[in-house]
């Protein structure tokens, strides 16, 4: 197990794309720390930006300790191996991730999980915006794995989403699920306007309180509860939504019947 | 000035006949001289090394309105290739829609000195002047589009070509603009009704003319100016399943136009051209059919049009093309009229090989380089970015010259490409002579550049010198080194100075823009009639319009005098 921790209070964005399992591997301390990264405009080493050391424990194969807010690309195309992150993390955690485990005890910044492939990020704190969403213009939206986030998220979390479960256990702001495609979106608590926006397949369950529902869906059924994952199911009833229409889409968008009582004008559609 | 000694290189000089000969190339004031004072010069030792002429391209979407939209609408392409400053380059982005100055360096460090920017809507001319200043370490010059232009077409339904001819050699002095361009001729002006044709005898809305009148008008305005170049053509029902027969038909149109056996046309991107079948599901390979023709006239050239396997960005000003393949990927697109000149159209697009369509595209164009007997005809392009960027065409250069190289990468498309495919069934490997034909002596002979293309005692000391013996290494076999020597320069030399050493950038030139001053008998008169109809036809008053001197960093106007 490799021990992380900022000498100083970064300034400056720190791009430090090698702190993965698979590029620690196999490297002694030594090695570790002439590993390069960029501190804003200047190019420099691991070991001129953190203290390393190395502990007995096997796992996890890393620790961050401290504020790491302005540290991105941490976990950067990962196959394999665990981190956990005591603390805030920057940007871009995680990104084109495609096995093993990141954990958060804090807060992470936006794009966390952007265009994931597999794995598991778990988040105890909030996490940013775009949450495993593709970076501007692509098209290319998270693909499997998991993300839990136990606090809130921001804005255009799981954009253009193609599978995998975002399980948020707070509350998400708009445009969740913006063209999404595929995969399952939970959100617990209450969740902003626009949700799944453009939608094409997929599911989005939203458990607490939601404004409106896009004109661009039509109701279709109330069902009591919806299958999450296959160790998770939300309880309802549910309100189901079909669309998005204007893509002639065929998503799913469950909204809990309690959670909103100003919804009920749609059951005379049904 | 500088005195510069290549010693002892591997010389390809198509143009002058030279074949891999033993000799030394000598350079004074960014000129070839025939010979200089050996110990007052600066000697390159090219012993083992390949020298040929700076590469020229004859097609590549590098500036203007077009390519700067494709840049907004694409920062996730930018994202996967950061290119950052050095003491020497300025930092940019990179990818399918590479920013200015990483588009002149990624040439420049391939052996590039001259590039042609095919399609400028004259509309946009000021702002496609503004990135060719931006664009360094290269010779530039630039196409307007006139193919559709109403002037052009008032002109050619009259029949009074005299007139026309004027009006395009004041055009092509007023953009600064090197060649006339023809784009889907009458489809652009349809797309402004909705409408395309599907034919070359298909009438244009409201001219009552022909794709087929524009053309061949074109095509005779051209020799009536007596430009260097021959018009350049994309065709009609470009990008559609049996368009070959489209594009047999504009050949054989343009026969008409043609004496002797000088080229009246270039058609490029000629693999977009080229699809047979009725459908998707049927389409397949033209090359066979079209090859055919060509072996047998000589009153055209043609550029390839490669695909490249991966993501990249196609723009063209043939709107209703765009608009065909948004139906077809639902990507992300933008479309646009130009006024009165011409249309525009940008999509992303991935390749595949797994796709059947994309892999037949890829093999009809090394088809059509591979059948086509006389390589002074085809030359190497990707229509960049459409087919595929520029700095893939060292790979282009390795399926030219290796039947193993293209069949390593056949073996990886989908099923049915491979069963279509004639690549199977064709021998031919081009020797570095060929390469050195295709990519810059046969490109700059159907440009009409004299001092480009050759290192004759005269021309402009623009070369490149590859790290590839040709005695020592079997480059049939050893394709894999050739691809890297020609993707990094071992030296570029541009106008007599290194500006490239090993792949790497050593100094940072301007290059020349080059442009057509055409002197026809009778001027062009911008008199009232003329900006009365600059009001009613254009946004913009005459006085914003012309691309005035100060716009043009480093001028290089060559004056033609025109027959009429």
């Amino acid at each position: 197990m490799i021990v992380l921790s900022p000498l100083k209070k970064f300034q400056f964005p720190v791009i430090a794309e090698c702190i993965s399992p698979d590029i620690f591997k196999g490297k002694s301390l030594a090695e570790i720390a002439k590993l390069e990264v960029w501190e804003g405009n200047k190019q420099r080493t691991l070991g001129d930006l953190f203290k390393i050391e190395e502990d007995k424990a096997e796992t996890p194969d890393i620790v961050i300790n401290g504020d790491a807010s302005e540290v991105r690309f941490v976990g950067k195309a990962m196959k394999s191996g665990e981190i956990v992150i005591n603390g805030v993390i920057g940007m871009h955690l995680g990104e084109k991730m495609a096995g093993g485990k990141i954990t958060v005890n804090g807060d992470a910044g936006g794009w966390a999980g952007a265009e994931m492939k597999g794995g598991l990020i778990e988040i105890h704190g909030n996490a940013g915006d775009y949450l495993a969403s593709p970076y501007r213009g692509s098209s290319a939206g998270m693909r499997g794995g998991t993300i839990i986030v136990d606090g809130n998220v921001g804005s255009d979390s799981g954009v253009y989403m193609r599978g995998g479960v975002i399980k948020i256990r707070g509350s998400a702001k708009q445009f969740l699920g913006f063209r999404m495609v595929d995969g399952t979106i939970y959100v617990q608590k209450e969740c902003g306007t626009r949700v799944g926006a453009c939608m094409t397949g997929g599911k989005i369950v939203v458990g607490g309180f939601l404004e409106e529902v896009m004109p661009t869906f039509t109701i279709d059924s109330i069902k009591p509860k919806v299958k999450i994952d296959d160790a998770e199911s939300a309880n309802g009833p549910f309100y189901v939504f079909l669309g998005d229409l204007a893509e002639e889409g065929r998503g799913k968008l469950f909204v809990s019947k309690p959670a909103n009582p100003h919804l009920s004008s749609y059951e005379k559609f049904l | 000035m500088t005195e510069l000694l290549i010693k002892n290189g591997f010389v390809f000089d198509p143009i002058n006949g030279i074949n891999g000969e033993k000799m030394d190339i000598a350079v004074k004031n960014g000129k070839i001289v025939k010979s200089v004072n050996e110990r007052k010069a600066k000697v390159i030792d090219a012993t083992g090394l390949t020298v040929m002429p700076g590469g020229v391209d004859i097609h590549t979407h590098i500036a203007g309105a077009e390519v700067n939209t494709g840049r907004l609408m694409r920062p996730e392409d930018h994202v996967k290739d950061v290119v950052r400053k050095t003491a020497l380059t300025r930092s940019g982005v990179g990818y399918s829609v590479p920013s200015t100055f990483v588009t002149g360096y990624r040439y420049s460090k391939m052996g590039y000195t001259m590039i042609m920017n095919p399609s400028m809507p004259p509309l946009e001319a000021k702002h496609t002047h503004e990135e060719l200043n931006d664009t360094p370490m290269l010779d530039k010059a630039t196409y307007p589009l006139l193919g559709d232009w109403w002037f052009v077409l008032e002109y050619l339904r009259k029949g009074d070509l005299t007139e026309c001819a004027r009006y395009v050699a004041w055009m092509i002095a007023t953009t600064k603009g090197y060649a006339i361009k023809i784009v889907n001729p009458g489809g652009l002006e349809s797309w402004g009704f909705g409408r395309n044709v599907r034919t070359i005898d298909d009438q244009v809305p409201y001219f009552g003319i022909t794709p087929r009148d524009i053309m061949c008008g074109l095509a005779k305005v051209n020799k009536m100016l007596n430009l260097p170049h021959t018009i350049h053509v994309h065709t009609n029902n470009l990008g559609l399943p049996g368009n070959y027969l489209t594009t047999l038909d504009t050949m054989r149109a343009l026969e008409s136009v043609a004496t002797g056996d000088k080229p009246v046309a270039h058609i490029t991107h000629l693999q977009f051209s080229s699809f047979a079948g009725n459908d998707w599901g049927t389409m397949r390979s033209g090359a066979e059919e079209i090859t055919k023709y060509i072996n047998a006239h000589n009153h055209l050239t043609f550029d390839m049009g490669q695909v490249i396997f991966t993501d990249t960005t196609t723009m063209t000003a043939d709107g209703p093309f765009e608009f065909t393949l948004y139906e077809l990927s639902g990507h992300k697109w933008v479309n646009s009229d130009v006024e009165t000149e011409t249309s525009g159209g940008i999509i992303p697009f991935h390749y595949k090989r797994n796709n059947a369509v994309n892999a037949t595209q890829w093999s009809i164009a090394l088809e059509l380089a591979l059948l086509v007997k006389d390589p002074w005809k085809m030359f190497l392009t990707t229509d960049h970015p459409n087919g595929g960027p520029f700095f893939a065409y060292p790979k282009i250069i390795a399926w030219l010259i290796s039947k193993r190289a293209r069949m390593a990468t056949l073996k990886k498309c989908h099923k049915k490409a491979q069963k279509l495919s004639l690549l199977p069934s064709i021998k031919r490997e081009f020797t570095l002579y060929d390469i050195a034909i295709v990519t810059r002596a046969g490109q700059a002979k159907a440009l009409g550049l004299k001092d480009k293309g050759h290192l004759g005692v005269g021309a402009d000391a623009d070369i490149a010198i590859y790290d590839i013996n040709p005695e020592k290494i079997d480059i049939a076999k050893k394709y894999k080194a050739v691809r890297r020597a020609f993707g990094s320069a071992a030296y570029t030399i541009k106008d007599g100075e290194i500006v490239v050493k090993d792949g790497e950038i050593v100094k940072h030139v301007d290059g020349r823009t080059i442009w057509l001053d055409v002197k026809t008998a009778e001027q062009v008169k911008v008199d009232e009639e003329m900006k009365r109809r600059f009001k009613e036809y254009w946004t913009v008053e005459y006085d914003n319009y012309p691309v005035f001197d100060h716009y043009v960093k480093v001028s290089c106007p060559l004056t033609i005098k025109a027959d009429v």
